[in-house]
């Protein structure tokens, strides 16, 4: 059994949270379950429950939230959000959670890397090279280009790379 | 719906995963769309729609899902897509800046650098809802010549192929969904359902979490497998990641003993055409389908 510890609610986090519209039907949210039940990652890891990160956001509980690792295992699939009847935008919310979770470090390295890999890396996140085209001529599909200089134009001074580091790579289960 | 004059244009948005790991992906949906008489643009530029970034970034995920909207647009064409997520993503990126114009300038801002302006014009569609929409059954049934009758399939649709429902115009059933087994039926194969049909592959948790990512997908593997389907068909290249990529790792995993070969849509449709398996490039599929699919080569 897990407490919530009220007394750590942080009133500028739930400021932060409100002025964003992904924000605005969470409130909204009655505990009903159906999202935790809809969720293809609880069936398999209970320890990710997303009712649980809505309501501890909506209480302002912000390291709870920011700093769990559990957070990342939300997989995007728009099951909870398609099903929720208070129409709380669940996965837009866990997205937008997840965003300032990444700003403030608290990111896994494999997300770090990715989003390095795509936007520092030339705009892809499986890069191209010469022998991929000459794969690609033998099956008949056209060639692509091994290079973008758009990437480094678009993303100059890139300031994510200033970005403090997450603590450690083995953060612990909460 | 065989009109052409009626058809879009569109240019073939590959994104990032089907050049790396899906070629076999590509090659049947280029051959599917050519013998249906599509034809794509190819544009040299396009770069990765942002949805990998979505999480993190949601800054730069607009400005590349708004960068390839705007070559689209300066070549005149709309966006087909055979990626369920890059086509969510660069769906959400073409209602939600045509509906926030400080979100357009914003992006419009970077875009800017590249001599790039992104007006708000382009569609979206990925391949699968283009042939029902556009191309319609009739002409599909005609083009799948040789008829896979007594094959079983479990369709997987994926997640972001129908959601989030109201950036899909509704066009499938989310709850319910049946558009890939509408086109699976005009191969003459049969479709059946089973437990899970509508969940997610995993697939995002991989670079988070590997053991709950592939728990997730294996519990979809177990259930196509107990319901007797011969294959798992599938719209998404990192579902084939998850699905074919990793199902050696996930029986292991969860001593599961029955391989499941898991074909594309387009693959399907290709060998009902009568193309040959290197033209579907059936050889780069990881857990081979020979077994099953013999009778027909």
């Amino acid at each position: 059994m897990e407490w919530m510890d009220l007394g750590a609610s942080d009133q500028a986090f739930i400021s932060t949270l409100a002025a964003r519209p992904e924000t605005s039907l969470v409130w909204a949210c009655f505990t009903c379950r159906t999202c935790t039940v809809s969720c293809p990652v609880t069936v398999v890891n209970p320890l990710f429950d997303p009712v649980k990160i809505i309501r501890k956001a909506a209480y302002g509980l912000k390291g709870a939230v920011l700093e769990s690792r559990e957070l990342w295992l939300c997989t995007g699939c728009y099951a909870c959000q398609e099903r929720c009847p208070q129409k709380v935008p669940i996965t837009d919310f866990m997205t937008l959670l997840k965003t300032i979770a990444f700003a403030e470090g608290h990111a896994p390295p494999g997300v770090r890397l990715q989003r390095d890999t795509v936007v520092k890396g030339g705009g892809r996140i499986y890069p191209i090279d010469d022998f991929d085209n000459k794969k690609r001529l033998k099956a008949g599909l056209p060639e692509l280009p091994v290079s973008c200089e758009a990437a480094a134009i678009l993303f100059p001074g890139d300031p994510a790379a200033d970005r403090p580091e997450p603590e450690t790579s083995e953060r612990k289960h909460s | 719906m065989n009109d052409h004059t009626l058809r879009s244009k569109y240019s073939l948005f590959l994104g990032c995963t089907i050049p790396a790991r899906g070629r076999n992906y590509e090659m049947s949906a280029r051959r599917a769309a050519e013998k249906l008489d599509i034809s794509f643009e190819d544009l040299d530029g396009f770069m990765c729609c942002g949805f990998p970034v979505r999480s993190s970034d949601s800054h730069a995920a607009d400005v590349l899902a708004a960068f390839n909207l705007a070559l689209a647009e300066q070549a005149g064409t709309n966006v087909c897509v055979l990626c369920s997520s890059c086509g969510a993503q660069l769906m959400e990126a073409s209602h939600g800046l045509k509906e926030n114009p400080e979100r357009l300038s914003r992006v419009n801002e970077s875009l800017g650098r590249v001599g790039l302006e992104y007006r708000g014009g382009v569609k979206v569609r990925h391949l699968a809802r283009i042939l029902l929409e556009e191309i319609g059954t009739g002409p599909i049934a005609d083009a799948c010549t040789k008829k896979l009758e007594g094959l079983k399939v479990a369709v997987h649709y994926g997640c972001h192929y129908v959601k989030p429902s109201e950036l899909h115009e509704d066009f499938d059933n989310v709850e319910d969904p049946s558009s890939i087994e509408k086109l699976v039926s005009l191969t003459g194969a049969s479709y059946l359902d089973y437990e899970g049909k509508k969940l997610c592959c995993g697939g995002p948790a991989l670079p988070v979490d590997e053991s709950a990512a592939l728990a997730v997908a294996g519990r979809k593997i177990g259930a196509v497998s107990e319901a007797g389907a011969d294959v798992l068909c599938l719209v998404c290249p990192f579902c084939a990641v998850m699905y074919d990529g990793n199902q050696k790792t996930i029986m292991e995993r969860q001593g599961l003993d029955r391989e499941i070969p898991v074909l594309y849509l387009t693959q399907l449709l290709g060998i009902s055409m009568g193309f040959d398996r290197k033209e579907l490039g059936l050889n780069l599929n990881v857990v081979k389908a020979k077994d099953v699919l013999g009778r027909w080569f």
